[in-house]
Formats: structure tokens, C-alpha cells, sequence
């Protein structure tokens, strides 16, 4: 079977409460992979999954899975949401209290056999790390676990899509990060597509093979995060994703084996390395990197793995709330952010000789 | 002895046939969207402000041999339903429905709705998810409506009175034989008739309060 795409053509009104009217207009599109459904909260994004999975009724509109017709309004297609198979995992785990967790992921199975539910269900169980768990109830599970298991029984049932509704907010970035490689090498192999909703800036280029950005209701683009997060009429949502700094260079060269090319920054003779992107030698290209991505050194650094490492005078230090916000001449301008700890430690000052170091990957190509 | 154990009888009958007409009823309250909800909501609160006798007068009237009922029973048994066994069941069924809904109503309400999506989005029928996940977190809810309209039907007397009238052995409940020995004197007999309802209430209701406590849901975390 081939992968099959979702398709997704809807409006729909909502008046909540009170007077203030919500309406929601989207046509996008989601490929086998991940898709990072992206805005602010209140934008909609939840009202959408919830009409795709089939929890609610769009007005009018179009929604397809591969060659089936999920919902259809012209055709009064509307498939209840037990057939649809798009599993759907909320942002809160949502387990049956009263079943072990072994009982809550073959809830989706029980039409198997019972030697086919069992080896589906320890599989998965494996799979997502949480076999250990099987007798336990979910009160006795941590918030991370629950979400594994959570995860695992939408995913035992082979999904055809699978939508995530910031499912992982409020956990641990590293567990978040463990949970989200688990689920991508599900997909590796199932190849379904997966809407993941977030308004986490930091998650939309983690995870971001693709983006929707949305906003009131409204599809602002679609695209790769880059693109998504570069053109001028998106910088709300630019800045919102949390770069301070958009460096502007030529290329000079692409090394493909590397997987990145180096860009010469415009107003200085410093050159950074940046993931290869679409542009070729003597492109104008734009550079964006978060200030928290940025490490700043007093001292020339030394085996490092990074490769991106400028040279540059402190300017000032200013305080806002726990971060420190310092700005550094590299030749061109930089914002860095450091912790209070780290202002402490290094004992920084204006005026000081200071190192900045960016990794390769922190280096997001914005325009070419 | 024999009004209690017809009393008991009674309130057996009740509390098995209101948690089977109720859970329903119960279920359509608590999950619908209708905006007439809070009408039908009212109809069935009405027995708890209305007086017995009103109550009593128009079931009497609804199960006599003019009534609604008491011809369909007429055609179907041969007799109305008035001041009969069975008449008193499904007046004592209308007049202890609040004690079974409102419980059930709680509990259904008080389900997250995002376990029922989910169980939806995993393919489980509505009346799949019902038994699996509903009646499993609901119990404390059954318990407590089979409790108290077991109870509450117990403890009538106005509206019994009104359509089973005072039939030894029929219609004659342990709390009309208590009213019936106060009216001849008869206290001491009175007493022990009292005392046994009064511990049988006291003991059921001590039963509900202490399982509501501990939120006889062995299944949340404390």
C-alpha cells in the first residue's frame, strides 16, 4: 500500500461563548512525515484535528485520507470517527484509569485474536519503552510514561494518520526529545502522515520537515520551516520562533559531502559554516540564529566540535528577568543570551575580548 | 413482619428497574446538547418538590381504569393498576427517579470527555465505550442510585398510600403499618416497625457517605 497523503479543504463557525465569532478556513495538505501545524494559541489548530479525526462536524469542506473520502459536504460524507483510523493523541495522555496499561493499549485491538493482540501489544509496548510498565496503572506511571503508553496505543492500532495535539508540553526537554526519536523511527517504517500541533517555537525547526502556519482561523503558508519563517510578511511568526539574529552573507562555497557550505558574513571578514541549503556560490542568503544558541567563551576555545567560532568585543550586558541579554561586535552585531550563573562565572564586563561559538546546525538558512 | 418484607420487596423492584430506565435517561442528560435539557431536567427533579399526595393523585389518576396505563394494563392483565402491587412499583419508580438520574447524571458529567474521544478515535463503538469505559468509572454512581432510590422507596409513604391505599399483604408497606398502629394506640409495635426502618436508612445511608469519601473509585489516584 502506498503511503497516503492527508487532504485537508474546510470551513467551519464557532461562536464558543459570548459574542466573539471564530471561523476557520484551511486548505492545506499533509505528505506521509511530519507536518508542524504552527500558530498561536486560540488560532485554531485543536478545532482543526478535531474535525479531521471526526470529533467535529466542519460546515463545509473536504477531507481526504489517500483515496478515502473522511468527510465530504457537498456528498454528505461523514464518517464517524471509529472508522476513520487517524489516531489522535491529545495534550493530556488521556489513559483509561481503570485498565493496566497492557489492558489500554489493546483497547484499539480487541477485534484480534488474542495471540495476535498479545504480540502486537508487546511489540509496541518494546518499541516505545514502556514494557516494564504492562501491569501497572497509569496513576502509577510518570507524566513521560503516560504519554509513551499513550502514544503506543494510538500507534498498535496502524494508524492511516496520526495527529498530535502538543502532546508532550510540560515534559522534560530530553525526554521530549527521546519520545519524538521513538515515534520518527515508528514512522520510518510506517511512512503515515503526522500532524503535530505545537505553538513551541523551539519545536517547529526540531521537528519541522514541513510547516502550517496558522493564525485566526486562517492557513498563513505552508512549506519548510526556512521558507515558512523567512519572507517579511511572516516576521511576526519569525520573531516569534525566537531568532534574534539574522546575519546577512554571500556563499562561497558548498561542500555536499559536509552537508553544509560556507557564507561569508556581509560588513566582516568572518565566515561561518551553515547547512546546505538551496543556494549555490555568490547567492545573497540570510542567515537566522537564536541568541540562546549561541555559547559565548572568554578564552579562545579549543577542541571543539563546533566549527562557526568569531572573534568580537562585548558591548553591553543587560538584564531581563533571568536572562542576560549581551550584545557582541563580530564585525557584524550580535545578540547572545546567558544565564545569570554564566554572567557570574565569567565574570563579563563591556569592553571585554569575548568568543562566540555557533554550531553548524543552529545556523538556519532564511533566504537565499 | 409482613409490611416490612413487602417494603423490601418494593424497594428491590424499584431500585433494579429505575438503575435499567434511569442509566439511559441518565446518559442522554448528561451527554446531550439539546438546549431543552434543563426542561427535561426539571421533569425529573419534579418529585422531590412536589407533594406526595400531589404526585400520588396523579398517578392514581394515570393508573385507574381511566388512565393511560391503567387501560393498556386493563387490556393487557385484566385489572387496572390501582391499588395493586404493581402500580405501586411504577409509582414508586416515578417518585424515586430524581435519587437514581441525578447520581448517575453526576457521575456520567464528571468523565473526562477526552477518555470518551479517545475511545472513540480508537475505534470503539458508543456502546462499546459505555460498558468498557463509562460503567467501569461511573460505579461509584450506580451504587449510590441503587442506594438511595432502595432507600428513598423505603421510606415513602404519601404517595403509596395515594394509589396502593392500605391493603395488608398488597399495598400495606411498613411505613403505612406504622402510621396504621400509632392511629390504634398501638405503639409499642409502632416502635419496632420504626426502629428497623430507622436503622435499615441509617445504615444504607452511612454506606453512600462513607464510599462518596473514598470515592469508591479504586481506579484514581488519591
Amino acid at each position: 500500500m502506498n503511503p497516503a497523503s492527508l487532504s485537508i479543504a474546510l470551513r467551519l463557525d464557532r461562536r464558543p461563548r459570548g459574542p466573539a465569532h471564530f471561523s476557520l478556513d484551511a486548505t492545506f495538505y499533509v505528505p506521509p512525515g511530519f507536518t508542524i501545524l504552527f500558530g498561536p494559541s486560540g488560532a485554531g489548530k485543536s478545532t482543526l484535528l478535531d474535525c479531521i479525526a471526526g470529533l467535529l462536524r466542519p460546515r463545509e469542506g473536504q477531507i481526504t485520507l489517500g483515496a478515502d473520502t473522511l468527510f465530504d459536504s457537498a456528498r454528505g460524507v461523514n464518517l464517524p470517527p471509529q472508522v476513520r483510523r487517524v489516531a489522535y493523541l491529545f495534550q493530556s495522555p488521556a489513559l483509561f484509569p481503570h485498565l493496566t496499561v497492557e489492558e489500554n493499549i489493546s483497547y484499539g485491538i480487541s477485534q484480534l485474536p488474542l495471540t495476535a493482540r498479545r504480540e502486537r501489544v508487546s511489540e509496541i509496548l518494546a518499541r516505545f519503552r514502556v514494557a516494564s510498565l504492562n501491569r501497572r496503572k497509569p496513576h502509577e506511571i510518570s507524566g513521560g510514561e503516560q504519554q509513551r503508553v499513550a502514544l503506543a496505543r494510538s500507534l498498535v492500532t496502524i494508524p492511516r494518520a496520526l495527529l498530535l495535539d502538543e502532546p508532550l508540553t510540560g515534559l522534560e526537554a530530553g525526554l521530549k526529545a527521546a519520545i519524538l526519536e521513538d515515534l520518527r523511527a515508528w514512522n520510518a517504517a510506517q511512512k503515515i502522515p503526522i500532524l503535530y500541533v505545537t505553538h513551541n517555537r523551539d519545536e517547529v525547526d526540531a521537528l519541522g520537515e514541513r510547516v502550517v502556519a496558522i493564525e485566526e482561523g486562517r492557513i498563513l503558508s505552508t512549506g519548510i520551516p526556512r521558507e515558512i519563517l523567512d519572507a517579511p510578511r511572516r516576521q511576526r511568526l519569525a520573531q516569534a520562533a525566537g531568532f534574534e539574529n539574522f546575519l546577512a552573507g554571500v556563499v562561497k562555497d558548498l561542500r555536499e559531502s559536509d552537508g553544509v557550505m560556507r557564507v561569508q558574513l556581509a560588513g566582516s571578514s568572518a565566515e561561518i559554516e551553515v547547512p546546505l541549503g538551496y543556494a549555490s556560490p555568490g547567492d545573497q542568503v540570510r542567515i537566522a540564529v537564536r541568541a540562546g544558541d549561541i555559547l559565548l567563551a572568554t578564552e579562545p576555545p579549543q577542541s571543539l566540535s563546533a566549527r562557526n567560532i568569531l572573534e568580537g568585543i562585548l558591548t553591553s550586558i543587560e538584564e531581563r528577568g533571568a536572562t542576560i541579554v549581551c550584545r557582541v561586535l563580530a564585525g557584524v552585531p550580535f545578540v547572545v543570551h546567558v544565564t545569570r550563573g554564566a554572567l557570574r562565572s565569567l565574570e563579563l564586563a563591556p569592553g571585554q575580548r569575548v568568543w562566540l561559538i555557533l554550531k553548524t546546525h543552529s545556523c538556519h538558512l532564511v533566504e537565499s | 413482619m409482613q409490611s416490612l418484607w413487602l417494603s423490601l420487596k418494593l424497594a428491590s423492584f424499584v431500585a433494579a428497574i429505575l438503575l435499567a430506565v434511569a442509566t439511559p435517561l441518565a446518559y442522554w442528560l448528561a451527554f446531550t446538547r439539546t438546549r431543552a435539557k434543563f426542561l427535561f431536567e426539571s421533569v425529573v427533579a419534579l418529585p422531590l418538590v412536589l407533594p406526595p399526595t400531589v404526585l400520588g393523585f396523579y398517578l392514581l389518576v394515570t393508573l385507574g381504569s381511566r388512565g393511560v396505563l391503567g387501560k393498556l394494563w386493563l387490556a393487557l392483565f385484566g385489572h387496572t393498576l390501582a391499588f395493586t402491587f404493581e402500580g405501586l412499583v411504577i409509582a414508586s419508580c416515578v417518585y424515586s427517579a430524581p435519587f437514581a438520574v441525578q447520581p448517575l447524571i453526576n457521575s456520567f458529567e464528571s468523565i473526562d470527555k477526552k477518555l470518551l474521544a479517545a475511545s472513540a478515535v480508537l475505534g470503539a463503538s458508543r456502546w462499546r465505550t459505555f460498558w468498557r469505559v463509562i460503567a467501569p468509572l461511573a460505579l461509584p454512581g450506580f451504587i449510590t442510585a441503587a442506594v438511595l432510590s432502595f432507600a428513598h422507596t423505603l421510606g415513602e409513604f404519601g404517595v403509596v398510600l395515594m394509589v396502593g391505599g392500605d391493603l395488608p399483604g398488597i399495598t400495606q408497606t411498613a411505613s403505612i403499618e406504622i402510621y396504621d398502629r400509632v392511629q390504634s394506640l398501638q405503639y409499642a409495635a409502632a416502635n419496632h416497625l420504626a426502629l428497623v426502618l430507622l436503622v435499615i436508612a441509617f445504615v444504607v445511608l452511612s454506606a453512600v457517605y462513607a464510599m462518596n469519601r473514598k470515592a469508591l473509585s479504586p481506579w484514581t489516584a488519591r
